[in-house]
């Protein structure tokens, strides 16, 4: 694996490869020095066109925690319009001697042409696409969902599954609902390929307005209507989506209106204690972050036991150590990383 | 100064006009003399080109091209343009408004015609904006525009739709003074807000904000009613969905004049090859669907669209070397459009070299209203018609390198690919502006 640009470039072994060095990297986090020596000497730059502190932090967390130099490369707003050109950007890095380069942009595409147009030589990780992917996003949610619903034998795949380690494991027959803005989400996109690789059946619920012209090619089911979604497919998670409030008004980008207004959209497809009741007992709960509390989602559900939310935050920094372990380092050093 | 002393008499010796059995044509004076049977004697005077194989087409004529001069003279030049448009086998080409001045004064439009006219490649046609700026608010001086020098007769505001029906109406009726036609660039404006590629599958998983076919649709069929309305000549530029082809198709039925183009991209380029992100293949109205692709190539072959167009759309290589939402629409043409008609069209049987001939000279020249007077264009091969020419081997394959074409951009879609057809020599009215494939670097002063 030279780069990280998309979860539909990753094949179930490689998915799989992925989470188990998670897993591990995970588990030296509980460690009083939770400090690796790996990346001692290489550097990882965090270019971010975009603001997105969290990712940002949990990028940097990831690096310094292997021992990489970390530089953070702030650089918002667009490239052609204010300023230097997305190449002459990746010129300096490769100058500087990047050996990876985090890229956030709101370009949809930016990373794969970041990596493929001979301008940089380092190993290029999509965090984040306009709307295209998030792939350690994806990642990042996955390793969540095996952490409770395949270790601790949840009800997936008819409750067959035993409760015990899930190293090696993938999500198969597992039940996902995805819900809201799926049109502009990178996550959800993110998500419905590698849930689909890793065998798990994803479901999205969002108002037709905000579902994409082309999803039916898509490796997964749409639906319209979240009460039927919750109580007929019984999920074994719930994954909320933020939407943004500008979506509603008719002036936006890609014309706006997509839907009445905020109250319209929480009472059909806001989760709240009464759809939280709808759910199985082993359902958990999930939001990529930053939530809007009252929209897509209650406090009642954001702050129940089932939301996993917080531990999807620090599963983040550890599913970032693996990918960056693994293209910078590789198999050929897990031994020196002291991950055996 | 008269061509005659300047421009020798050529016999183009083998050339099968129009792909019919193979003649000698002779070109003097500007004109086409003589027809005599192949490989006839030469008198010692006579210029002789070698036409074995090669099938002999009028001049042909592009209703859509942008010269970028004045303005953006870093990505085209109308010497580098029109240069290009020779190596084609063009000999006039219609150049579009959206410059920086915009061509919507008679000033501008003079300016480019002459600056055209003194480089000699081709016949240059200035297009007329419609509306002042390109801004779609308030009608451009079109009377003006028509009665200069330049002699518009083709109106445009492409690059931008005439959204506004009233202002629409206007000037579909305004050129009725001059027998002149408004191109519309068919885009619905609100539906294609930062719209980056076709709206489809694609698009869904690359996350580019989509451009739907809709929004095409939707303008062509309201002014092919309004054209109806007011009796009035519309020609729709470069239509790329099967829907549209669907409404020319019902509109020319019900009898109404409106004519209708394709580019060469459309005829075989799809919205698959935006996946890679290379902005190469960003050009507005999108690639479509292969059904897309497959509804334009009929639509060409039974006569609903009536001609091929380049768009031939230079861009510096800042402007395409970059992310593709930074990246400007458009790509180059000029000097792959008649190999990419004899690939999809007449290799499959499917068009003529008189088809040919048709949809890349005598219909565009119809349309633009070029095909009379001391310049006309589109002109059948016969004796006493101007000696405008392009002879083309059609056996040839060649690979395309846009680093080694004439034009001043390098943003040809057929990097690398082969294509069949090479283009060995245009003549403008007598005078050979392309010979053994290379232009003919014009001397100072000579005119046709």
């Amino acid at each position: 694996m030279k780069h990280l640009l998309s979860t539909a470039d990753l094949s179930r072994a490689d998915a799989i490869r992925i989470l188990d060095t998670a897993a591990q990297m995970a588990a030296t986090q509980s460690r009083e020095i939770k400090k690796l020596p790996t990346l001692r000497g290489r550097t990882v730059v965090n270019l971010f066109f975009e603001d997105s502190t969290r990712t940002r932090i949990s990028f940097e967390t990831a690096a310094k925690r292997l021992s990489a130099d970390v530089i953070n490369f702030s650089a918002k707003g667009s490239s052609v319009s204010k300023g230097e050109s997305l190449k002459d950007t990746a010129l300096t890095l490769q100058a500087m001697g990047a050996d990876a380069v985090v890229i956030r942009h709101q370009a949809s595409g930016a990373p794969h042409t970041l990596a493929h147009a001979g301008w940089v030589d380092s190993a290029v990780v999509n965090a984040g696409d306009g709307m295209h992917q998030h792939p350690t996003q994806a990642l990042l949610d996955a390793f969540t969902m095996r952490r409770h619903l395949v270790a601790r034998g949840a009800a997936g795949a008819g409750g067959t599954r035993v409760a015990g380690d899930p190293t090696g494991q993938d999500l198969a027959g597992l039940k996902v609902a995805v819900v809201g803005d799926v049109l502009h989400s990178r996550v959800a996109r993110s998500n419905v390929h590698l849930l689909h690789t890793l065998g798990a059946h994803v479901t999205l619920v969002a108002p037709p307005t905000l579902v994409p012209v082309g999803v039916e090619t898509w490796p997964c089911d749409v639906s319209y209507h979240l009460d039927e979604v919750l109580a007929e497919t019984a999920p074994d998670a719930v994954m909320m989506l933020r939407v943004q409030r500008e979506r509603m008004s008719g002036s936006g980008a890609g014309g706006g209106a997509f839907f009445p207004n905020p109250l319209e959209y929480t009472r059909n497809y806001g989760l709240d204690g009464r759809r939280l009741a709808l759910l199985p007992d082993h359902t958990i709960v999930m939001h990529p972050g930053p939530m809007n509390r009252g929209l897509e989602i209650s406090a009642e559900a954001a702050d129940s036991p089932r939301a996993v939310i917080v531990e999807q935050v620090a599963n983040g920094v550890a599913v970032r150590m693996a990918v960056l372990y693994l293209l910078l380092a590789g198999e050929a050093s897990t031994e020196r990383a002291g991950l055996e | 100064m008269s061509e005659q002393t300047t421009t020798p008499t050529y016999v183009l010796r083998g050339a099968a006009p129009l792909g019919a059995d193979p003649v000698d044509l002779v070109l003097a004076g500007g004109v086409i003399t003589e027809v005599r049977a192949a490989n006839s004697p030469v008198a010692e005077d006579e210029t002789v080109v070698d036409a074995t194989g090669l099938v002999a087409l009028p001049g042909l004529v592009d209703l859509h091209t942008h010269l970028r001069e004045p303005g953006r003279e870093d990505a085209e030049t109308i010497v580098s343009g029109t240069r290009a448009a020779a190596v084609g086998g063009f000999t006039a080409v219609h150049a579009m408004a959206n410059t920086t001045p915009v061509a919507d004064t008679a000033g501008v439009v003079e300016q480019v015609w002459r600056i055209g006219r003194d480089a000699g490649w081709v016949d240059v046609h200035p297009v007329g904006a419609v509306s002042v700026g390109l801004e779609g608010t308030q009608l451009a001086e079109i009377g003006a525009m028509a009665a200069s020098a330049a002699r518009v007769r083709v109106f445009s505001d492409d690059g931008k739709c005439v959204w506004d029906p009233i202002l629409m109406r206007r000037a579909l009726e305004y050129v009725k003074a001059f027998d002149g036609v408004v191109a519309q660039h068919a885009q619905e404006p609100r539906l294609t807000e930062g719209a980056q590629m076709n709206e489809g599958v694609v698009s869904a998983e690359l996350g580019l904000a989509g451009w739907p076919a809709v929004a095409e649709e939707a303008i062509i069929a309201r002014d092919v009613l309004l054209a109806e309305h007011v009796g009035s000549r519309l020609h729709v530029c470069h239509l790329s969905t099967a829907g549209s082809v669907e409404i020319i198709r019902w509109a020319k039925g019900r009898g109404i004049d409106v004519t209708a183009e394709v580019t060469p991209h459309h005829l075989v380029l799809t919205d698959e090859l935006a996946r890679d992100y290379d902005p190469t293949f960003k050009v507005n109205p999108p690639l479509r669907t292969a059904a897309d692709v497959e509804a334009v190539r009929q639509g060409l072959a039974d006569g609903t669209i009536d001609i091929v167009a380049t768009d031939h759309a230079p861009h510096t290589r800042e402007d395409k070397d970059c992310e593709w939402a930074a990246a400007a629409f458009g790509m180059t043409g000029l000097e792959t459009a008649l190999s990419v008609v004899q690939q999809t069209m007449v290799d499959p049987g499917r068009m003529t070299w008189a088809d040919v001939a048709r949809v890349l000279s005598a219909a565009p020249a119809r349309i633009g209203r070029i095909d009379e007077g001391p310049t006309a264009q589109g002109r059948p091969l016969e004796v006493g018609e101007p000696a405008n020419v392009v002879l083309v081997d059609p056996a040839a394959r060649r690979v395309v390198d846009g680093r080694t074409q004439s034009t001043a951009s390098t943003n040809t879609p057929f990097h690398g690919r082969e294509l069949p057809g090479r283009v060995v020599a245009t003549f403008l009215r007598g005078r050979a502006t392309v010979l053994d494939g290379a232009p003919v670097e014009q001397v100072a002063g000579v005119r046709s």
